[in-house]
């Protein structure tokens, strides 16, 4: 008979140590996968890990491109880290995110061909908008009819997707190529286009904005009262609603933040990276985000970390394609297997195994 | 200080893991990107039937390499550049959304030719786009249909509103209707080129409607699994789908990219290759079709074979008037031919279908 028992005091060590000893694990049951597939695993990890970054041939080319697929999932991971602390859990951030860039884009193509310097700053508080309303729905619908915001939010994911396709296809299809999906290109408008700050090195405005994300929600968490009535109702729901934290007006703050930051990180890659509303805009970063925020502790240093991990993972997974030809379900799996490892360690931190001499009734 | 010779230390080890650059000899290398996993039995899996006829045709004097499921926009810019940085002389991008990112690369890359697949922007010296007129298998598949369907309705699982799925639709419509005055067409569409389970739930609610006949244009073999239990038939897409569902496939349509792939890698090794835009059919062999099934009546397969042969020898135009539109205003006057680039922009349903396009 086994028994799973809660340990009172988890080591605090571990928890900071945990990411790293996954990351560790991954790699050596990552090798060992890879060299099942008949691959080099020395030489598939080092094109994981190394060489979008140290490569002299990739390296001056894929450190921007760390920031560029960084920053969005930092920007959002940030925001839905403040929501779980608190036990709000918001998994839609896709749909925020999609949200967010139909609205900023939604600006740009209402002023094209326009130009002038106040359409990128309207873009901006469109998107953020954009990701707060989104948001605001699994959050009303919870305080008033007390609907579960997981399932909501998720739903909701879907509905933006078809809000995207069909924007996609009709109002902001580009009216200049007859029949084809897809929106003007941002890129090309100069007023909207959210380019690099300093040329090819992968510094757009939403990079930035993850910067300030990260410190904004650091400085929340450890010295604002906010912070510490989110840390409460996460650890100690009763406790909170007795120190007068109102879980409604939290429920409307974790998941507005979360909605925002996403709303935003969608509105800058429509406008930089991706450049165009188009049906398949959606890579799925809200979801990632998600992976990122647990990766990182629900802590904005660890996030970053966390996001340029992963960031890494997904170039260099791209490389290790492309030059050993590894099949791309066996990057996923590489990837899942980071998260896997990760909260097998968690478990074992929080739990112990308890073998008990005979069953007992 | 101590960051400085962590990050020196790491810098050293980086470099000295640095991976071999693919050999720089005389060998041409071959990049390939593909939308979705190679392993799909639809699109990507037939261009990567074309990249391995490559290898086969070249043998040593080629290196091909292939990316799957890169999603277009800025993860399709990093791959391609990541493979043009890799050494790649020429680089095919099989995904209509790649186009703006292509244009992107091929303009840092001038010396590397690219290759763009159902694309329409060309705006480098260095891009060259090919497409294939998959409308004339429609029309064939669609003149089976007519033929072979009892209820009359035959279901149709369309991807997107776009003009490549629209004029499919039409094509197939026409042919159908031509053999078959009753003919109805059911049309579901589903906003994916690739998801097995709501292919099968569109299938599944085209059945319960009354369709016997399912056709798809998407690229999963879940429409044709579902037909087979449903003991309806259908048509495959893309490759040879027989094996899914034995009982139920008839034949299909069979992307062929390889003689394409062949010539223009040749032309690259000669160093003959120029920028070109084509859309070859059924004549060019890049449309073909998967062997016919036996439910299929003789009388229908030889007049299925007669109107292969007749679009290959030009003789038959799938769209050859009269032709109106879905509203009765006249499109093509009797004996006038669709123009291409009508076809290609092609945002409107023929006289007869009853449904609308979503918008």
């Amino acid at each position: 008979m086994i028994r799973l028992e809660k340990r009172l005091a988890p080591s605090k060590r571990a928890q900071y140590l945990n990411p790293f000893l996954a990351v560790l694990l991954t790699m050596i049951a990552g090798g060992l996968m890879f060299a099942a597939l008949g691959k080099d695993p020395i030489a598939a990890i080092r094109l994981i890990f190394f060489d979008p970054i140290f490569s002299q041939q990739f390296g001056s080319f894929s450190r921007p491109q760390l920031l560029i697929k960084s920053a969005p999932l930092i920007l959002i991971a940030v925001g839905l880290a403040i929501g779980f602390r608190a036990g709000i859990w918001n998994i839609g951030a896709e749909g925020q995110y999609i949200i967010g860039a139909l609205c900023g884009a939604g600006v740009a193509l209402a002023f094209y061909p326009v130009e002038g310097w106040y359409i990128f700053p309207l873009m901006v508080i469109a998107g953020a908008l954009g990701g707060f309303l989104w948001a605001m729905i699994p959050a009303i619908l919870k305080t008033r009819f007390n609907t579960n915001e997981i399932l909501v939010s998720l739903l909701l994911v879907y509905v933006a997707e078809r809000l995207l396709a069909a924007m996609a296809l009709g109002a902001m299809r580009n009216p200049d190529i007859a029949g084809f999906p897809g929106s003007r290109d941002l890129r090309r408008y100069e007023s909207a286009h959210n380019a690099d700050l300093i040329a090819g090195t992968g510094m757009h405005w939403g990079v930035v904005a993850a910067i300030i994300a990260v410190i904004f929600a650091y400085v929340m968490m450890t010295r604002h009262s906010l912070g510490y009535q989110v840390q409460l109702a996460g650890q100690a729901p009763r406790a909170a609603r007795f120190a007068g934290v109102s879980p409604a007006r939290l429920v409307v703050i974790c998941l507005g933040i979360s909605g925002v930051l996403a709303g935003l990180a969608g509105m800058f890659e429509v406008s930089g990276p991706s450049g165009q509303v188009r049906i398949d805009f959606a890579s799925g970063y809200g979801f990632t985000a998600i992976i990122v925020a647990f990766l990182g502790r629900l802590n904005p240093i660890g996030i970053v970390l966390a996001g340029l991990l992963l960031g890494l993972t997904y170039i260099g997974g791209e490389l290790s394609q492309m030059m050993l030809q590894l099949p791309g379900a066996a990057i996923q799996v590489f990837q899942g297997m980071l998260l896997f490892f990760l909260l097998a360690l968690d478990f074992q931190t929080n739990y112990r195994l308890r073998f008990t001499k005979g069953a007992r009734a | 200080m101590i960051f400085k010779s962590i990050l020196g230390a790491a810098t050293a080890l980086g470099l000295a893991l640095a991976a071999p650059a693919f050999a720089q000899d005389d060998k041409t290398t071959v990049g390939f990107i593909y939308v979705g996993p190679v392993g799909d039995h639809g699109w990507s899996y037939t261009h990567d039937q074309g990249r391995l006829a490559v290898e086969a045709e070249f043998g040593d004097a080629v290196e091909t390499t292939f990316v799957e499921s890169v999603a277009e926009g800025p993860d399709a810019e990093r791959v391609m550049t990541q493979m043009a940085l890799s050494g790649a002389d020429i680089i095919f991008a099989t995904s209509f959304g790649y186009g703006p990112e292509m244009n992107n690369v091929a303009a840092n890359f001038p010396d590397i030719k690219f290759e763009h697949a159902t694309g329409y922007i060309q705006e480098q010296p260095n891009v060259s786009l090919y497409n294939a007129r998959f409308y004339e298998g429609r029309a064939v598949i669609g003149h089976i249909a007519g033929k072979m369907t009892e209820t009359n309705k035959v279901g149709y699982i369309a991807s997107f509103p776009i003009p490549e799925v629209i004029m499919g639709i039409n094509s197939a419509y026409l042919a159908a209707k031509a053999v078959n005055p009753d003919v109805e067409f059911s049309i579901i569409w589903v906003y994916s080129w690739y998801d097995p389970a709501q292919e099968a739930a569109a299938a599944e609610a085209l059945i319960e409607q009354g369709a016997d006949i399912i056709m798809q244009h998407t690229d999963s073999t879940a429409p044709l699994t579902v037909a087979q239990d449903a003991g309806v038939m259908g048509f495959g897409q893309a490759s040879d789908m027989s094996s899914f569902a034995p009982e139920a496939h008839l034949t299909g349509i069979m992307d062929v990219w390889a003689p394409y792939y062949i010539e223009r890698v040749r032309a690259v090794i000669d160093g003959t290759w120029e920028q070109g835009n084509v859309w070859h059919g059924i004549a060019d062999g890049m449309v073909g079709f998967a062997p016919f099934s036996d439910k299929i009546p003789a009388d229908v397969r030889a007049e299925a074979e007669g109107m292969i042969a007749a679009i290959a020898d030009g003789s038959f135009h799938p769209f050859t008037g009269p032709i109106n539109r879905q509203d009765g205003t006249p499109w093509l006057a009797e004996g006038e031919v669709a123009d291409d680039g009508t076809l290609l922009g092609m945002d409107f349903y023929v006289e007869g279908i009853t449904s609308e396009i979503p918008n």
